[in-house]
């Protein structure tokens, strides 16, 4: 018997032991889980059954698929989900080993690292935004002070401004993922890789043979967990593009609210259940790994 | 030997300079040029110089002073982000606390599904839920009214918080709660007197993160709130984007000032944040 079995079995046993009946104890476990309950049915359950109500016409999905905005927003957010993860996860990978180096001048570079991630979103977005205008912007200046042409018009480039987008998105959570794979680091015992160095494996052979094995399933909830946040992300493409030019770098997170601030409800909540085919197995996938 | 093994020391270290230098500028440039506007005057800031030739701080006696139409309730939305942001860390952690005591501790019959149904509002994607969540706020009448935002941050941060809260919760020893139920506590004096005392850390990680939540919360509050004396400071940054003579130095200036509070909180707390937020997110 595992200590943790013991461990529950002596739950189990605790209300008779204690002379606390049952039903007592349920009653007191659902007034203490009412709060969050009314929170739930108030908040997720009721708007989630309404939005549902309202996506309910077929004809809208006609629409949907009619509008050629819609077809660009879907291809945009498998773009960005795609590239900008995966280019993300790599990089946390990479860094959260440049991070386990002890030296003091990389602890204070760590502390300076989370900056992004710390801070809120728009005053920085807002600054990349102003780097990246045309005419007075830091970058464009720079470019011309150096080869005397103009610098591009960023933003006003879809493929462009959607691609700065996936920086920014970099940007801001790059410091969270690396973190978490840093903790996964440094919970590997040192002494595998002080064994593996006297035993003459170079640096590609110990990340290959200990630290990837060790992290691997990290790695992959981290990205499918990133995917969901990512989804969801309506500031990295709101705040520096606002879903243009000519609104072809939406994504679903701003689609929704484009459609909702043109007063076209339905279409909002028909073009988010048409994301939801591409969320729920993650969501599943996830639950069942974290629920236990 | 010894002098390969220098060799060796010192490309190792140039390695890691070659990195740590790049991860250095990009890490700070967006935030130093948000800086240098705040404290350039007007127009001399796009000049693409590393340093203004006449520093200022002007701007900042002009966001402070409210002197201009932009900022006219900079106070006023100042505190309406304190007070929401407050309010949430309050509430969040009321709710999931007690959510997670009867979860791990009472071990209620259907603990296990509040948990799940929990995590499942975790993973909705914030902005999607954003929209049946504007429209129900407005049956419920609360648009333009405080609570309508601290509820709506209230439902995405209790999610998590109570995952955090019932892992940690899980590790305390089942003996307490037997010798205190001995003792003749009831269920309430023991989360009172017993648990909210041993979950001090968690707590603290959490309440941060529900704070930092809603302060740095846009989309909700633009959605939820509109009023110009009813806005939180990162709607009225917002509002700046959208007029055409927006003053940028000020704009800039009063973003910082906006981004300072979260990264105090940020450093401040940093050991309970890193040990308690990073645990959960490890595990799996």
């Amino acid at each position: 018997m595992t200590a943790a079995a013991i461990d529950e079995a002596a739950r189990r046993e605790l209300p008779r032991r204690a002379g606390f009946a049952l039903s007592q104890r349920q009653a007191w476990g659902l007034l203490f889980v009412a709060p969050y309950m009314a929170i739930f049915l108030g908040f997720v359950v009721f708007p989630v059954g309404y939005a549902f109500w309202l996506a309910r016409d077929p004809q809208l999905y006609v629409q949907l698929a009619n509008d050629p905005i819609f077809l660009r927003t879907v291809v945009n957010t498998l773009v960005f989900l795609v590239v900008a993860i995966n280019v993300k996860m790599v990089i946390a990978l990479f860094l959260s080993g440049f991070f386990t180096h002890k030296r003091w001048w990389v602890k204070v570079l760590a502390v300076l690292f989370v900056l992004p991630w710390a801070v809120p979103s728009i005053p920085t977005i807002i600054s990349v935004r102003f780097m990246l205008n045309p005419e007075w912007g830091v970058i464009n200046t720079l470019i011309f002070s150096l080869t005397g042409d103009d610098g591009p018009n960023w933003l006003n480039d879809p493929i462009l401004a959607l691609s700065l987008s996936m920086v920014v998105h970099i940007w801001k959570s790059l410091p969270f993922w690396t973190l978490i794979l840093l903790a996964g680091r440094l919970a590997i015992p040192g002494e595998i890789y002080e064994a593996a160095s006297v035993d003459g494996a170079g640096a590609w052979h110990r990340f290959r043979y200990i630290t990837w094995p060790s992290i691997s399933t990290l790695y992959v909830t981290c990205t499918l967990l990133s995917m969901i946040f990512t989804v969801g992300d309506f500031n990295s493409v709101y705040l520096l593009t606002g879903g243009g030019p000519a609104d072809l770098t939406h994504v679903l997170a701003t689609l929704g609210i484009r459609y909702l601030r043109l007063d076209q409800l339905g279409m909002a909540m028909a073009s988010i259940v048409c994301a939801l085919p591409l969320i729920l197995p993650l969501v599943y996938f996830m639950m069942k790994r974290l629920s236990r | 030997m010894t002098r390969s093994k220098l060799m060796r020391g010192v490309s190792t270290e140039a390695g890691l300079l070659l990195v740590g230098i790049p991860v250095l500028l990009w890490t700070l440039i967006p935030i130093y040029h948000m800086f240098l506007f705040a404290i350039s005057p007007k127009d001399a800031a796009f000049s693409g110089q590393l340093w203004p030739a006449h520093p200022t701080l002007r701007n900042f006696e002009i966001v402070f002073g409210q002197k201009h139409h932009f900022l006219y309730h900079f106070w006023r939305q100042m505190w309406n982000s304190l007070a929401i942001s407050c309010a949430t860390a309050v509430l969040t952690l009321m709710i999931a606390s007690a959510a997670a005591f009867a979860i791990s501790r009472l071990r209620m019959k259907g603990g296990r599904l509040v948990m799940n149904l929990a995590l499942f509002t975790y993973f909705i994607p914030a902005a999607f839920l954003a929209v049946p969540m504007y429209k129900t706020m407005g049956m419920y009448g609360l648009l333009n009214n405080d609570w309508a935002l601290i509820l709506a941050m209230v439902t995405v941060a209790s999610p998590y918080a109570i995952w955090i809260l019932r892992q940690a919760s899980d590790k305390l020893p089942v003996e307490l709660d037997e010798a205190a139920l001995i003792d003749g506590a009831s269920p309430f004096q023991l989360f009172r007197l017993v648990y909210i005392p041993l979950m001090v850390p968690s707590l603290i990680a959490v309440g941060t993160y529900a704070l930092l939540l809603a302060w740095n919360e846009y989309l909700y509050a633009f959605l939820l709130l509109s009023r110009e004396t009813a806005i939180t400071l990162p709607v009225a940054l917002g509002n700046f984007l959208s007029a055409d003579d927006s003053p940028w130095e000020l704009l800039m200036t009063a973003g910082f000032i906006y981004a300072l509070p979260p990264a105090a909180i940020y450093y401040a707390f940093r050991r309970y944040m890193s040990s308690g937020l990073t645990a959960g997110a490890v595990k799996g």
